[in-house]
């Protein structure tokens, strides 16, 4: 697909349990410029916000409420989320 | 039906949403919050979600399941908040026709939920400190609660 030169990206990005505690917030938007994939919202996060630079640089993270690899490509309006290790049950 | 709740998991309930008069087997699953001898006095667990995509994996599980066991009745509740020690913290129950279909699908739901369902746990101990959970195997502290 060919994107537009100058094509922006505005994503919303989640945090949850330690990861919001080291981020000190629980979501927050970051703009990207096209292309751009999951492990590029990460960078941008871990840049943007002081204590999410203790984030690991490859956690696990979902688009649109699904486990999503980190060269996945994100669009304007997605929700990238990164997720701590789960320990459900 | 919300497969996440706050409320104590009542067992006889879900029992009740499974059983059908073609399903001659029917297993639970409960985990419950365990203070083993190396878990360092555990009186809770603190459980949190990422609920929207929580419940759609849990969608997807058991479409699978269903997919897998075509007859089998499945239900799946998972607490959040704080659960104490001994407390269950998730069911799956099953019923099916005959006894293999229903652990084997059961085994799988449970199996999968640990795998896949974005749910944090943070063990609070007697002493006061409170862990996240990783169970990749490192845990860390966050100190006192």
């Amino acid at each position: 697909m060919e994107t537009a030169i100058g094509a922006t990206a505005t994503v919303r990005v989640r945090f949850f349990a330690r990861y919001a505690e080291l981020a000190g917030r629980a979501e927050g938007t970051v703009t990207l410029g096209l292309p751009a994939t999951v492990a590029d919202v990460v960078a941008r996060a871990r840049a943007e916000w002081p204590g999410a630079a203790a984030l690991p640089a490859a956690p696990l993270a979902a688009v649109n409420r699904r486990h999503a690899r980190l060269d996945l490509a994100v669009a304007d309006g997605d929700e990238v989320a990164l997720l701590p290790p789960l320990a459900g049950g | 039906m919300p497969h996440l709740t706050p409320d104590p998991l009542v067992l006889h309930q879900l029992l009740a949403e499974v059983a059908a008069p073609r399903c001659g087997g029917l297993c639970a699953f409960l985990g419950t919050v365990r203070d083993g001898p190396g878990d360092g006095g555990v009186t809770g667990i603190e459980y949190s979600a990422y609920e929207a995509m929580a419940e759609a994996e849990l969608d997807r599980i058991l479409a699978e399941a269903s997919r897998q066991w075509r007859e089998a009745r499945i239900a799946v509740r998972h607490r959040l908040g704080l659960v104490p020690a001994e407390e269950a913290s998730v069911a799956v129950v099953v019923a099916t026709p005959h006894r293999a279909d229903a652990f084997a699908a059961c085994r799988y739901v449970i199996d999968e939920i640990k795998r896949r369902v974005p749910i944090w746990k943070k063990e609070l101990r007697a002493d006061g400190t409170a862990t996240w959970v990783d169970p990749s195997g490192h845990p860390s502290m966050v100190g006192p609660r």
